[in-house]
């Protein structure tokens, strides 16, 4: 493949980092209006993934592989994503929302290793990896000497088109001003009558949904689910947000595909950096910029 | 200890061994059953030193396992170089002692590198930098061949016996208690309460936080150290985030903040843990009940949000059991 920056890294670094902006921004928008590192977003992530495996045994029964079956798949994961998201926030994260916020944390962990866990205990899907089928054939392409495969082509237009509708909602829209408000201020934006639970719903259902859809753009990528696959992308997309500002969208995506790229081109240098390329860039931005790359520097309240 | 504040726990714990001791010469306690024990004593070990971090000081550490590991390996390569150094094994003991205390010197050298970025500011962002440390170790100890790499280092001599393991969890509990109810134990708790305000009356935050992180971290590797002289093997999967979660479960469901606490939920969850593994077992072969070991996690999860939920504080709460507590003098 060439040296470690080689246009061929930045392709796949690129394709990587579109992945991660669709958890980051999950990440990103939680924290933002309700101030919660939730950590089984990187779950939600390996629930749209395994919906999508599923569903696509289910549909391949009338439809072969194609862009039909592929859209169908990316529904169904997206709407699994979202579910398992509102139905974490109604149950376990809701009662705890005016209490320390410590106890919606450790809640966040046991809903991670609950998910988790349940996965693999279920004897239908188990712990041992699966394969994921090729629910688009794959096709290549060759541009002077970088290989481009159309995954690399549908990850990035879908976690691009995706952005561009959640940036259209969230400055074009009611539903969106509603959103900006409660994360500025919730008891004002109380008081101007928005339903503040039902933001804080929508904005989990938009998460999940995100991070459904990621699951199945990186089943297709890399093409091995397993019930622990969201630990790791969920850490990196969170360190991505960090990055980029947490609570910041655009943040959030930049900070992504930094990371995106980072993470490639450390791995084709060593693989053992490739690994820790993500935690090194978070203790450096801990230390120099903790508020990252967008974040604005918050003062606390007295 | 002549001293009279220490005499019901050191009486309390005296009992404690005995009475094991005794029951383990005649033969009602079993070696399994001692094995259990002994890892009960080092889960205490574990649990108490994570609720000084999470509990007391109000931090948030997710990779307390990656500190045992850190001791595990260091005093095990050490006492296993010691072996072959020192055919006559001539002051083994000693030997073992100090490997013991030099990791649990790693791992506090490790909590201070992790502990001092992240510490500085406030928040969550601890919790995500320790587990990330926890993944990074398991990483690095799977890459290096000296100690093992995904075999794991083979062959650590056997030297936690259940004196040993007692003289620690017990000197662990002791140490803590004293530092807890100290006024450095009272700056760390003014910063859970509130860091804000208790940097506005003077108290280093930054300092007590990383000082608590740091002594959380020693112990961690002390019980690492012993863990690894107890099973005579460490593994990079035996401090995993499963690990750690299930330390960390012990914590909350002992009660943040209590001492007693965590040593009830370590015994408890340690006994629980062995029994669970059991009774799926002999569903699995027995009763044919298609069900693997997972579910003990599953159960361990549902606890864990059910405790989260409906008692926050934990079963003890911020309770101490009169032992632990040190008697001021009236007046």
């Amino acid at each position: 493949m060439g040296s470690i920056f080689s246009p061929q890294q930045i392709v796949n670094g690129l394709q990587l980092g579109a992945i991660y902006a669709l958890i980051a921004l999950g990440y990103t928008m939680v924290y933002g209006i309700v101030r919660l590192i939730n950590f089984a977003h990187g779950d939600f992530f390996m629930v749209g993934a395994y919906a999508a495996f599923g569903s696509f045994f289910m549909f391949n029964f009338f439809l072969p592989p194609g862009n039909g079956l592929a859209f169908i798949v990316l529904i169904l994961a997206m709407a699994a994503g979202a579910a398992i998201a509102v139905i974490t926030d109604h149950f376990a994260y809701k009662p705890l929302r005016y209490k320390p916020k410590l106890s919606s944390l450790v809640t966040a962990i046991g809903v991670s290793m609950l998910l988790e866990y349940l996965f693999s205990a279920i004897p239908a899907i188990g712990p041992s990896p699966r394969g994921f089928p090729e629910v688009l054939p794959k096709k290549m392409f060759h541009f002077a000497h970088v290989e481009i495969s159309n995954y690399v082509i549908v990850d990035l237009a879908v976690a691009g088109a995706l952005m561009i509708g959640l940036t259209f909602l969230i400055q074009r829209t009611a539903l969106g001003r509603a959103m900006r408000a409660v994360s500025q201020d919730k008891d004002a934006a109380k008081l101007m009558g928005i339903n503040v639970d039902r933001i804080i719903s929508l904005t989990f259902l938009i998460g999940g949904a995100f991070a459904g859809a990621a699951g199945l753009l990186a089943g297709l990528t890399y093409p091995r689910i397993q019930p622990y696959m969201g630990i790791l992308p969920g850490l990196k997309a969170f360190i991505a947000a960090v990055l980029g500002g947490i609570g910041s969208i655009p943040g959030a995506v930049l900070g992504a595909f930094i990371m995106g790229i980072a993470e490639t081109c450390a791995t084709a240098y060593n693989s053992l950096l490739g690994e820790g390329i993500a935690f090194v860039i978070l203790i450096v931005v801990l230390l120099i910029r903790p508020s990252g790359i967008f974040g604005e520097k918050t003062a606390d309240k007295i | 200890m002549g001293n009279l504040k220490h005499m019901k726990l050191v009486m309390a714990g005296l009992i404690f061994y005995v009475v094991v001791q005794v029951l383990s010469l005649t033969g009602v306690l079993n070696g399994y059953f001692m094995v259990i024990i002994n890892r009960s004593l080092i889960a205490v070990i574990f649990a108490v030193s994570l609720n000084l971090i999470n509990g007391i000081t109000g931090q948030f550490s997710l990779g307390h396992m990656g500190f045992a590991a850190v001791g595990a390996y260091v005093s095990g390569t050490f006492t296993t170089l010691l072996f072959h150094l020192n055919p006559h094994h001539s002051l083994d003991y000693l030997g073992f002692l100090a490997a013991i205390l030099v990791g649990g010197v790693a791992a506090s050298v490790a909590g201070f590198l992790i502990g001092f970025p992240s510490l500085r500011l406030k928040g969550d962002y601890l919790a995500i930098v320790t587990l990330g440390f926890g993944e990074i170790i398991r990483t690095i100890l799977n890459n290096i061949p000296y100690v093992g790499g995904p075999r794991g280092l083979l062959g650590i001599p056997k030297f936690s016996t259940f004196t040993v393991i007692f003289l620690f969890a017990f000197g662990t509990i002791v140490l803590i208690r004293n530092l807890v109810q100290s006024s450095i134990g009272r700056s760390m708790l003014s910063i859970r309460e509130n860091e804000l305000a208790s940097e506005l009356v003077g108290v280093d935050t930054t300092r007590y936080k990383v000082l608590g992180f740091v002594v959380g971290a020693f112990f961690a590797g002390i019980g690492g150290g012993l863990l690894g002289h107890l099973l005579q093997i460490a593994h990079p999967t035996q401090y995993g985030f499963y690990a750690s979660a299930l330390i960390l479960i012990m914590v909350y469901v002992g009660g943040i903040g209590s001492l007693t606490g965590s040593i009830i939920a370590a015994f408890s969850l340690t006994f629980l843990t062995e029994g669970l593994r059991v009774g799926i077992d002999w569903l699995r072969d027995t009763a044919g009940v298609p069900i693997g070991t997972e579910w003990t996690m599953v159960i361990y999860a549902v606890l864990l949000i059910l405790i989260m939920l409906f008692r926050t504080e934990g079963l003890m709460g911020m309770r101490e059991s009169k032992i632990l507590i040190i008697k001021e003098k009236q007046g």
